[in-house]
C-alpha cells in the first residue's frame, strides 16, 4: 500500500489508464485540427470528436447534437446561466438558486446580479436539501432561470433536481442543473430528467482535467447567448479549436463509465459504509448531510474538540479534504456546512473522505485506523475535550474572542 | 501549509501535554481564546517555594502552531521567575518557529497565556499582580 492514500476523488480522479491509451494518439499521430476541412489529418480528428460526443450524449442518454465542449465546469456553468439569463433577460430578471452550490455558479450568480438580475439564494435544510416548497415559493412572474446542483461536492447529498426540473417546466423556468459530481456516478437519463442545461466535465469520472460538455436541450429549444466569440466553433456556442485528445479521453471515460458505473457503485459503497462502521464508533462524531440521499461515495465527518487544521496535518497520510479554510489565509469554515446549521467549531473541524474506482479495502481500513488514532491523540491534547468530560457545558463558558 | 521543522517537530511531539490540579495553590492556569476562533489554550505552571516555575503543562485546541507555540512556552518557563516567564514576548516565539505572517496570532496567545497563568498564580497567592494580568484571563463557570 502507497502513502499517502488518495480519498478524494470529489477533487479530481485519476485518469484512467484505458483512458490515458487511447488520448495518446491524438496528440502526437493524430494531432489535426479537427476543423480542418481540407485534408485528412482534420478529418480523422473530427471523426474521433464526433465518436467522443456520441459517448458522452450516451452517458446521459442525450442526442450528440445536444452536446457542446468546454474547457471544464466552471465555463458549462458560466455559459448555462450567463447565456440563459441574457438570452431570455427580455423575459423577465429573477433567477434563483441555493446556497451551496459550488462558487461557479454561486460566483456566477452575484455577477448576474452586478449585471441588473435579481437573485434569489434558498437556503438548504439540515440534511442539506432544497425544500421543494420553498422552491416553489420563491418562484415568480418574472422569474426566467433556476440552477440547481445534482449532488453537493463537499456532503454528497443528493438534491431532488427531478421534481424541481418538472416544476420549473410546468412554470416555463430554464434550468440548469450542475451535475458535476454525479456525472459517471448516477444514471442520467436526459429523457427523462427534464433539465434545459446539465453541466458535466471528464476530470470528476476518470477523464483528464480540461475538458468538459454542456448538455443544451434541442426539444423544445433552449436558446444561449455565446460568452466565447471567435471562429463559431460548436455551433456558434463555443468557439475555439476543439482539444482533440482531452476530448477522445473525455469520450473514453464517459464509455467506460456507462459499462461499469453500476458494479462501481455497489463495491464503493460497501467501502463507505465499512469506513463509516468504524468512524462512527468514535464519540462526538458528526455526519454531515443526509445519509439517505446520499452518493456513494461521499462522507463528510465532523470531530467535536478536535480542530480542523491540526487534524488535517495529522492524517496527512490520507489525502482528504477540510472544511476548514484555515491552511489559506482565510479562516472563514465552510460554507456549505455552515448553511447545514454546522457551528463554526464544527465546520471547522469537518473531513471530507470521497472513495473512488481504484480505492481498496486496504485503504479504506488503514484510513480508518488513522483517523480513530488521531482524533484520539488530538483529543488528549484538547483542552475543550477535558472540559467535556468534566461535564462543563462549553456554551455557558465566557470565552474571549481575539 | 509551508510549516517549519521546529513547529513540526512540536506538533507531533508536543512537551508537557497535560494538566495540574488546578485546585493547588503551588498552580497557576491560564485559559485564553475561544473555540469560535478556532484557538484555546490552557497553561498551567507549577510554582516551587523559591518562586521560580518548576513544571508547566499545556494543552492546546488548535492549529499546528498553536499548539508548537504553547508546547514551546512550556519548556521556555522552566526554571524561570514569574516576571522572567511573564516578560517572554509573542515575536520572540515566532521566531523560533518561524511561524508565516498568518499564524502570528498564535504566538500572541501562547504570550497571553503565560501572562494569564502567572496572574492566577499570584491571584491564589493573595499577591497583586505585579505582572500585567491580561484580560483573557477566564474563569471556568
Amino acid at each position: 500500500m502507497r502513502l499517502p492514500i488518495y480519498l478524494d476523488y470529489s477533487a479530481t480522479t485519476p485518469v484512467d489508464p484505458r483512458v490515458a491509451q487511447k488520448m495518446i494518439p491524438f496528440l502526437t499521430e493524430f494531432f489535426g485540427n479537427p476543423a480542418s476541412r481540407s485534408h485528412a489529418f482534420g478529418w480523422r480528428a473530427e471523426e474521433a470528436v464526433e465518436e467522443a460526443r456520441e459517448h458522452v450524449a450516451a452517458l446521459i442518454n442525450a442526442d450528440p447534437k445536444e452536446i457542446v465542449w468546454t474547457s471544464g465546469a466552471t465555463e458549462g456553468n458560466n455559459l448555462a446561466i450567463k447565456g440563459a439569463a441574457q438570452f431570455y433577460k427580455t423575459k423577465g430578471r429573477h433567477i434563483i438558486t441555493q446556497r451551496t452550490e459550488h462558487k461557479a455558479v454561486l460566483d456566477t450568480f452575484r455577477e448576474l446580479e452586478r449585471q441588473g438580475f435579481e437573485a434569489t439564494y434558498l437556503e438548504v435544510q439540515e440534511n442539506g436539501l432544497v425544500d421543494l416548497e420553498k422552491f416553489k415559493a420563491a418562484i415568480r412572474p418574472d422569474t426566467i432561470l433556476a440552477s440547481i446542483m445534482m449532488v453537493n461536492n463537499e456532503v454528497g447529498v443528493i438534491q431532488p433536481v427531478w421534481e424541481i426540473a418538472e416544476i420549473c417546466k410546468q412554470k416555463g423556468i430554464i434550468f440548469h442543473c450542475d451535475a458535476v459530481q454525479g456525472g459517471g456516478r448516477l444514471e442520467i437519463d436526459m429523457q427523462k430528467f427534464r433539465a434545459d442545461l446539465l453541466t458535466i466535465t471528464a476530470h470528476k469520472m476518470y477523464g483528464p482535467k480540461g475538458i468538459g460538455a454542456l448538455y443544451i436541450r434541442r426539444k423544445p429549444r433552449v436558446r444561449l447567448e455565446a460568452q466565447i466569440h471567435g471562429g463559431g466553433h460548436e455551433r456558434g456556442f463555443r468557439s475555439g479549436t476543439l482539444a482533440t485528445h482531452q476530448i477522445v479521453g473525455f469520450g473514453e471515460a464517459a464509455r467506460l463509465a456507462k459499462l461499469e458505473m453500476a458494479t462501481d457503485n455497489e463495491r464503493i459503497r460497501a467501502l463507505r459504509d465499512r469506513l463509516w462502521q468504524e468512524v462512527s464508533q468514535i464519540e462526538e462524531v458528526y455526519l454531515n448531510g443526509s445519509m439517505e440521499k446520499r452518493i456513494p461515495h461521499n462522507l463528510n465527518v465532523s470531530f467535536n474538540f478536535v480542530e480542523g487544521e491540526s487534524l488535517i496535518m495529522a492524517v496527512k497520510d490520507i489525502a482528504v479534504s477540510s472544511g476548514s479554510a484555515c491552511t489559506s489565509a482565510s479562516l472563514e469554515p465552510s460554507y456549505v456546512l455552515r448553511a447545514l446549521g454546522r457551528n463554526d467549531e464544527l465546520a471547522h473541524s469537518s473531513i471530507r473522505i470521497t472513495l473512488g474506482r481504484f480505492t481498496t479495502v486496504e485503504e479504506v481500513d488503514y484510513a480508518a485506523q488513522l483517523i480513530k488514532q488521531k482524533v484520539a491523540k488530538l483529543r488528549e491534547l484538547s483542552p475543550l475535550w477535558e472540559m467535556y468530560k468534566e461535564g462543563i457545558d462549553l456554551n455557558s463558558v465566557q470565552w474571549a474572542a481575539h | 501549509m509551508a510549516y517549519s521543522d521546529k513547529v513540526i517537530d512540536h506538533y507531533e511531539n508536543p512537551r508537557n501535554v497535560g494538566s495540574f490540579d488546578k485546585a493547588d495553590t503551588s498552580i497557576g492556569t491560564g485559559m485564553v481564546g475561544a473555540p469560535a476562533c478556532g484557538d484555546v489554550m490552557k497553561l498551567q505552571i507549577k510554582v516551587g517555594a523559591d518562586g521560580r516555575i518548576e513544571d508547566a503543562r499545556f494543552k492546546t485546541y488548535g492549529c499546528g502552531s498553536a499548539i508548537a507555540s504553547s508546547s514551546l512556552v512550556t519548556e521556555w518557563v522552566k526554571g524561570k521567575t514569574l516576571e522572567q516567564a511573564a516578560s517572554i514576548k509573542n515575536t520572540q516565539i515566532a521566531q523560533e518557529l518561524s511561524l508565516p505572517p498568518v499564524k502570528i496570532h498564535c504566538s500572541i496567545l501562547a504570550e497571553d497565556a503565560i501572562k494569564a497563568a502567572v496572574a492566577d498564580y499570584q491571584k491564589k497567592q493573595g499577591l497583586e499582580a505585579a505582572a500585567a494580568a491580561p484580560a483573557q484571563e477566564k474563569k471556568v463557570a
